[in-house]
C-alpha cells in the first residue's frame, strides 16, 4: 500500500513540473511585459502555443536525418526526468534515490548533446552557429556547476538532493560565506543554461547573436513543440534546484501525511513566483552581453565554485 | 554562540577576498574605485567585528580609520583625479582577464596552503584570518602587476594595505601604535603618489605605465 502512495506522490510530482513549466515561462513573460509598461500576453499563452504546434503538420528539411526526428522527444525525455528527480514540494520521493545532483546535471548534458546535433543535422548556417555557441557556453558552465556541487557536498555530506534539502532545514547549516558563493555562481550557470538574457536573448527571432533559437530554428509542428516544452522544463528545473537546496523551507518531510504535501506545494508555487519575479526584474535591468564577453562571465562563476571550496577548505581543517 | 562569531569572521574575511578578485576582473576605472570602495567598507565590518570579539575598542578606530578614509575619502579622491586626467576609458591589461583570475585562484591556494602549513599550532580564527590576508595582499600585487595604468595600480597599492590591516587586526596584540603608523604612512604615500600621477602625466602626455620603460632620462 505504501508503495503505490509512494508511487503516487512522485507521479504527481512529475505531473506538476510538466504542468507548471508553460505556466513559469509564461510568468516570467508577463513580468518583463508589466516592467516595460506593456501589457504582454496573459500567462496563459505559452499552453496556447504548445496546443496549437501540436495540432499543427511537420515540416521537414530535405535532408533531415532520423535524428533530428527523433531528437526532440529524447531532449524532452532526458529534461523531464531530470525534473522528476529535484525536490519540488516533498523531498525523499520514490525515484529520488535513483539519482543525485551530478546526474541531474548528466542529464541535462545529454539533452544539450542531442540539441546540438539536431541544430548541426540539417546542414544550416544558423543551426551550425548556435551549436557550436551552445557547446561553448555548456563547456563553460559545466565546470562551474561541478565546483557547484562539490561546495554543497561538501557542506551537507551528500550529493543527494533530498539528503541536501533536509541540511539545509537543520540548525548545524548556519552561516557560511562558500554557500553564498555557490548560490552567485548557481545563479550564473542557470542564466547561461537556460540561455536567458546576460547571455542569450529568449525573445529574439532571427538575430546573428542568438544561441538556443539558432539550433531550434528548423523545427516545426510538434517536434518544435517538443522542444520548447523541454525548454521551459530546464528553466523550471533550474528554478527549482535553486529553491530546493537554499530555500528549502516547507518541504514535506519522507512519508509526510497530505497536510504537509500541501503547505509544501503551496511553497513551492510561491517559490516559483517569486522565482519568476526575480528573473523578470534582472532580464529588466541587464542588457545582453557580447557573445565574447559570456566565457568571462561563466568564467567568474567558476572562479565563484572554486573559492567556495577553497573557503571550505581552510574552514574544514581546523 | 562560538560558531556564529566565527561564521561572521569567515564571511567577512572571505567577503575581503573576494573583494580582491572582482578588483582584478572589472575593466573600468570607475568600476575598480567602486569595488574597491566596497572591499574598503568590508574590511571596516571586519576590524569592527574583531574588536568586538576580541574585546578590544581600539580596534573600532582602525575601523573607523578604514571606513572614513579608505571606503569614503581616497575613492573620491581618486575619483576626481580621473575625472581631472581624463582618462576614465578601458583599462589596458597587460593579460587578459581569463589568465589573470586564473593566476588569482592559484593565489588564493597557495596562499591557503602556505598559512595552514606555517600556522598550524595557532588558533583557527587567527589563523584563517592570516590565510584570507595573504590572500588578498596577493592579489593587490597581482593586480598592480597585471595593470600598467598608473590609477589602478594605485588601487593595487591600497588593497595590498587592506590586507595587511586585516592580518594585523586578525594577530591579537597588534600595538595600536603601529595600526595608526601604518594607517597614515599609507595616506602620505597615497598623497605622494598622487603628486607623482600628475607629475608623469606631465612628461608622457599619459599615466600608462609602459612608456616609462623605454625612458632614459633624454628630454624630447
Amino acid at each position: 500500500m505504501s508503495t503505490i502512495l509512494d508511487l503516487l506522490v512522485q507521479g504527481a510530482q512529475m505531473a506538476l513540473v510538466l504542468l507548471l513549466a508553460p505556466f513559469l515561462t509564461g510568468l516570467v513573460r508577463k513580468v518583463k511585459a508589466r516592467l516595460l509598461r506593456r501589457r504582454g500576453p496573459p500567462v496563459l499563452q505559452p499552453y496556447r502555443d504548445l496546443i496549437r504546434l501540436f495540432r499543427k503538420e511537420v515540416v521537414l528539411a530535405h535532408n533531415a536525418s532520423w535524428l533530428f526526428r527523433v531528437a526532440p522527444y529524447l531532449i524532452f525525455a532526458a529534461t523531464w526526468v531530470a525534473v522528476a528527480l529535484v525536490p519540488t514540494f516533498a523531498t525523499g520521493l520514490t525515484f529520488s534515490w535513483s539519482a543525485d545532483l551530478i546526474a541531474i546535471t548528466a542529464l541535462i548534458g545529454g539533452a544539450r548533446f542531442f540539441l546540438a546535433l539536431a541544430g548541426m543535422d540539417v546542414g544550416t548556417s544558423f543551426g551550425g552557429i548556435g551549436a557550436s555557441r551552445e557547446v561553448m557556453i555548456a563547456s563553460l558552465a559545466e565546470p562551474a556547476m561541478i565546483m557547484i556541487t562539490f561546495t554543497v557536498a561538501l557542506i551537507a555530506g551528500s550529493t543527494q538532493l533530498s539528503s541536501i534539502a533536509q541540511f539545509m532545514l537543520s540548525p548545524e547549516a548556519g552561516l557560511s560565506v562558500s554557500l553564498g558563493l555557490a548560490l552567485v555562481a548557481l545563479i550564473i550557470v542557470s542564466l547561461a543554461e537556460n540561455a536567458r538574457v546576460p547571455v542569450d536573448n529568449p525573445a529574439t527571432h532571427l538575430e546573428l547573436t542568438m544561441v538556443h533559437e539558432a539550433m531550434v530554428l528548423e523545427y516545426s509542428g510538434r517536434h518544435l513543440a517538443m522542444v520548447e516544452l523541454a525548454a521551459s522544463l530546464k528553466l523550471l528545473l533550474y528554478v527549482s534546484l535553486i529553491a530546493c537546496i537554499f530555500a528549502p523551507w516547507g518541504l514535506a518531510a519522507p512519508g509526510a501525511g497530505p497536510i504537509a504535501l500541501a503547505v509544501g506545494a503551496f511553497s513551492y508555487l510561491v517559490k516559483l513566483t517569486i522565482g519568476a519575479g526575480l528573473l523578470g526584474l534582472f532580464e529588466t535591468a541587464i542588457a545582453k552581453m557580447r557573445v565574447f564577453r559570456v566565457p568571462e562571465f561563466l568564467g567568474g562563476a567558476f572562479m565563484l565554485g572554486l573559492l567556495a571550496t577553497l573557503l571550505l577548505f581552510v574552514l574544514r581543517s581546523h | 554562540m562560538d560558531g556564529f562569531i566565527f561564521d561572521v569572521a569567515h564571511l567577512f574575511a572571505g567577503g575581503l577576498v573576494l573583494a580582491s578578485l572582482m578588483l582584478l576582473y572589472q575593466r573600468r576605472l570607475y568600476a575598480l574605485l567602486n569595488v574597491f570602495a566596497v572591499q574598503a567598507f568590508v574590511l571596516a565590518l571586519s576590524v569592527a567585528w574583531q574588536a568586538y570579539i576580541q574585546d578590544a575598542p581600539h580596534l573600532y578606530i582602525t575601523a573607523a580609520i578604514a571606513l572614513v578614509f579608505k571606503a569614503i575619502v581616497i575613492p573620491v579622491v581618486l575619483h576626481r583625479m580621473i575625472v581631472r586626467l581624463g582618462i576614465h576609458r578601458e583599462i589596458e591589461t597587460v593579460v587578459g582577464i581569463g589568465p589573470t583570475m586564473l593566476v588569482g585562484m592559484g593565489l588564493v591556494a597557495l596562499s591557503t596552503v602556505v598559512m595552514l602549513q606555517v600556522a598550524g599550532a595557532v588558533d583557527p580564527l587567527a589563523r584563517e584570518d592570516l590565510a584570507f590576508a595573504l590572500s588578498v595582499v596577493l592579489l593587490g600585487l597581482l593586480l598592480m602587476v597585471t595593470r600598467r595604468n598608473a590609477v589602478s595600480q594605485v588601487v593595487g597599492f591600497m588593497s595590498v594595505e587592506n590586507g595587511l590591516v586585516l592580518a594585523a587586526t586578525g594577530a591579537r596584540g597588534m600595538p595600536f601604535v603601529v595600526e595608526i603608523s601604518v594607517a597614515f604612512s599609507i595616506l602620505i604615500a597615497f598623497i605622494v603618489i598622487g603628486i607623482f600621477l600628475f607629475r608623469i602625466r606631465e612628461r608622457f602626455d599619459t599615466v600608462d605605465i609602459e612608456t616609462i620603460d623605454s625612458f632614459r632620462g633624454e628630454l624630447r
